[in-house]
């Protein structure tokens, strides 16, 4: 019954070709515009770590006080002396500081000419807390932070591009002047949206090339080659005076693995910021935030408005294209009504009818559905024109969203079609066979 | 006409679902034209934002050490680095800076008015550059003068220099010194000491184009300093009018010759402002692009919508235009009465509209910090959609006019 059904809406369909065409053509656009928006949202909206997620949090405090923060709450990343304090007190599980770092990488080999090396001072946690896959070797141990180690491990692209790709642990590369071991190499890790550093990113970037041991950068006065954000007037003249001073520059990450061991660091930071206020360095109450990585990423507005904006915009426009869809399934039905209701007198139930049309929408649908992946796969293609490209290049056509595209184009129009549909299996037979 | 309204509305609730479905379709349509048509023009007004730079003929390079030099190593390669930029037949002149405008974010610092005020009067981006930058720039000087050799200072990496004298933009001197009165005036950069405004310059932009650099809008300032940073340093360099490329290809030959000790990006370390522009606004024009695409395609499915449905009624009331035609009714009256149909479905689709338009502004001014639509934008969209409406519906009135008395005669 249901191929026969089939059949016939094919049929009805070839009978009004323009009414036709616009109705797909309606379902399709509206579920491209959809669909193409959807792929940028879904991928610059994702949770990049899904399984720690609610372990890792990032802990802030107000170094800067009520008339100096913006809208009260405290800096988006910590001065050097919090940082280092909240080092010391180890008060969680694993925890690390970590800020951007820029190197040169001597000429050797086959280049003539330096190359540049972006990566980050952090400490050992740092690879176990946040996941990071290796290829060769390993990170480094808390001793071998204590040690301020000359250590470091590369990316994969990096070792291809030094090492030709070959197990570099143990092999020494010079960074800007200074030689450095190799303990680990990664495997290509570029986490989307880049959650452990939204102060000096937005969260989309290239992957990093290096990861050095935090204290190593300290005894070398290396300087954030990111964000660095001060308040009141500047005065320092040397690293040791920057050290000592309110500009915020380093992120701070901590792994608690219960609500409990959550509830005691809170507690810590507030008596941490308690303590600076009762010691005068604080001339305010306690005001600390512990954020874990989805609150982390939504209070950085890691989603850009123009990516929620162009999906509101797109749903809107599915919504007016399936109204449009309404009005012509309705003037389609009804038209055939005289033909309704010779089946109706013929004995066919108003089920019969209902399902009838409701396969000749899902048909449209289909078609409407086969339509838009078409204008979903250019959209997708072409959504360089329309993001920029960090955030452009993450977009993709799937498997999931092939499937999500032709489900939605014909849930959406069988949905439409409820209520044509309803309409015509109440017509009634006596008048159309009465006015005949 | 006003005869036809009353049957109009008799025969209209005869077609409820077909005249709320158009009405909603225009309303909804209504809603979301205008709001991307409010989004294009402040996207395209951000894309038209003037720099105040020369723009056709300025190129920046940016220049990262590749060596662990001292300040005083550093500094003497940047003198060598400019005097070889400047000395190019290509070039008309070059200078180091910290920044640029349009760089897409950088180096702004607070001002307060005395040494020791904690809330900032305002905030402007900073820029630092030797005694050549206003030129290199192309920076009108509208009053005072440029900054004298002697003066330009030299900062290290990790100092904090805050030079006696400053070159203001007028944006900023006019927010400090609503009175006009800025030149010889000083003021405190997030610094112990003043600094004096010994010139001011039309239009500077901020590095930025943010939410935050858009409420600071053209606050900027130099000071003479150039930035000996160890992690690298800006050379803006002006070619000579009609040598962009020449210049661009000669300058990095010239600053290799210098020193190979740095590195300059193959991808992205040598950029003209077309290049800067077209990066520091992709999201606008991405925006502008998209807005209007899905304008085009709405506009023309409701159109699309209006002749599919009312082609339908037509279809549907021919007995009944016969009968009005053998009644005595001229083409004219029939073709009048589906217009009249259609503003009426219209009227009430956009009085619906414009509410449901203000209300997704309000929702995307407290959620996307937008600005509040004007009511051009409204009365814009309004007009289009009615005169789409009028539009869509005369190829199917026409056709209802041309239904002959006839039909009333026939059975079926």
């Amino acid at each position: 019954m249901f191929a026969y059904y089939f059949q016939l809406g094919l049929r009805s369909l070839r009978r009004n070709p323009a009414l036709t065409a616009l109705m797909v053509m309606a379902i399709g656009f509206g579920v491209a515009a959809s669909m193409t928006t959807y792929s940028v949202f879904r991928a610059v909206s994702g949770n990049p770590i899904p399984d720690k997620s609610e372990q890792l949090f990032t802990p802030l405090v107000d170094n800067w006080g009520p008339q100096q923060n913006y809208k009260g709450e405290p800096p988006d990343a910590l001065d050097y002396v919090d940082a280092m304090a909240l080092m010391r007190a180890h008060e969680a599980k694993r925890q690390t500081l970590l800020y951007q770092v820029q190197m040169s990488v001597m000429p050797g080999g086959g280049r003539d000419l330096p190359l540049s090396a972006n990566g980050y001072a952090v400490y050992g946690d740092f690879f176990p807390m946040f996941e990071v896959p290796f290829q060769y070797g390993s990170g480094w141990s808390t001793q071998d932070d204590d040690a301020r180690s000359a250590e470091v491990v590369i990316s994969s692209q990096l070792n291809q591009k030094l090492f030709g790709g070959v197990d570099s642990v143990g092999r020494t590369v010079n960074f800007s002047g200074h030689d450095y071991r190799v303990v680990g190499v990664t495997r290509p890790w570029n986490p989307k949206p880049r959650f452990f550093d939204l102060f000096n990113t937005s969260g989309f970037k290239d992957a990093s090339d290096f990861y050095m041991p935090f204290t190593r950068a300290q005894d070398l006065e290396m300087r954030s080659n990111g964000g660095n954000s001060c308040r009141g007037s500047l005065t320092f003249t040397g690293w040791e005076d920057y050290l000592q001073s309110n500009c915020v520059w380093i992120t701070a990450w901590v792994e608690l693995d219960s609500a409990a061991a959550v509830a005691r660091y809170r507690h810590f930071l507030e008596s941490y910021a308690a303590d600076q206020q009762k010691a005068g360095r604080f001339a305010w109450a306690p005001n600390v935030r512990l954020r874990d990585v989805m609150q982390w990423l939504d209070f950085r507005q890691v989603v850009p408005p123009e990516s929620r904006i162009s999906l509101m915009v797109a749903l809107g426009f599915f919504v007016i294209c399936l109204v449009n869809t309404i009005g012509l399934l309705l003037a389609k039905f009804l038209r055939r009504a005289g033909e309704i209701g010779v089946r109706r007198a013929l004995g066919a139930s108003r089920r019969e009818i209902y399902t009838q049309y409701l396969t000749e929408a899902a048909t449209v649908g289909l078609a409407g559905g086969v339509l838009g992946l078409l204008l979903t796969a250019a959209g997708v293609a072409g959504v360089g024109v329309l993001f920029p490209p960090q955030i452009a290049k993450l977009a993709h056509l799937d498997a999931s969203l092939v499937g999500l595209t032709l489900l939605v184009a014909v849930v959406a129009t069988v949905l439409a079609a409820f209520y044509p549909a309803w309409r015509a299996a109440h017509v009634q037979p006596a008048w159309q066979l009465k006015s005949n | 006409m006003s005869i036809q309204i009353k049957p109009i509305l008799v025969a209209l609730r005869r077609h409820k679902a077909g005249t709320l479905l158009i009405a909603l379709q225009i309303a909804l349509t209504l809603a979301i034209v205008c709001n991307a048509l409010f989004i294009i023009h402040q996207r395209l007004a951000n894309l038209s934002e003037r720099s105040g730079v020369d723009e056709a003929n300025v190129f920046v390079i940016q220049n990262q050490w590749a060596a662990d030099w001292t300040t005083q190593q550093i500094d003497a390669q940047v003198r060598a680095d400019l005097l070889a930029l400047r000395q190019l037949p290509s070039v008309r002149d070059a200078a180091p800076s910290t920044g640029y405008p349009l760089q897409g974010g950088g180096w702004d610092n607070f001002v307060t008015m005395t040494p020791d005020q904690v809330k900032p009067t305002t905030d402007s981006a900073v820029y630092m550059g030797d005694e050549h930058l206003l030129d290199t720039l192309g920076l009108r000087l509208i009053a005072g003068r440029n900054f004298r050799p002697s003066e330009v200072l030299v900062m290290g990496t990790q100092q904090v220099v805050i030079p006696p004298v400053v070159i203001v933009s007028k944006a900023l001197a006019d927010r400090l010194f609503p009175d006009g009165s800025a030149l010889g005036k000083s003021f405190y950069a997030m610094s112990a000491t003043p600094s004096t405004i010994v010139g001011i310059v039309d239009r500077l932009h901020r590095q930025g184009v943010s939410q935050f650099d858009k409420a600071h809008a053209g606050q900027s300032l130099i000071w003479p300093a150039r930035p000996d940073d160890a992690r690298g340093i800006f050379y803006i360099v002006r070619a000579k009018p009609g040598q962009l490329t020449a210049a661009m290809r000669e300058a990095p030959k010239a600053l290799y010759a210098q020193s190979r000790m740095r590195i300059l990006d193959p991808k992205d370390g040598i950029r003209d402002y077309a290049q800067i522009r077209h990066r520091v606004f992709d999201s606008d024009r991405g925006m502008a692009i998209l807005m209007g695409i899905i304008s085009a395609v709405l506009l023309a499915i409701t159109a699309a919508g209006i002749v599919g449905l009312t082609s339908f009624w037509v279809g549907q009331r021919r007995k009944q235009i016969g009968v009005r035609r053998a009644l005595g009714a001229t083409r004219h009256d029939i073709l009048n009465y589906f217009l009249t149909e259609n503003l009426m479905i219209g009227l009430g689709g956009v009085i619906v509209g414009a509410v449901l338009a203000i209300g997704v502004n309000l929702w995307m001014v407290t959620r996307f910090e937008m600005d509040r639509i004007s009511v051009a934008y409204l009365g814009i969209g309004v007009a289009v959609l009615l005169l789409l409406g009028q539009g869509a519906v005369l190829a199917p009135a026409l056709r209802a006019s041309r239904v002959s008395p006839v039909e009333a005669t026939r059975s079926v």
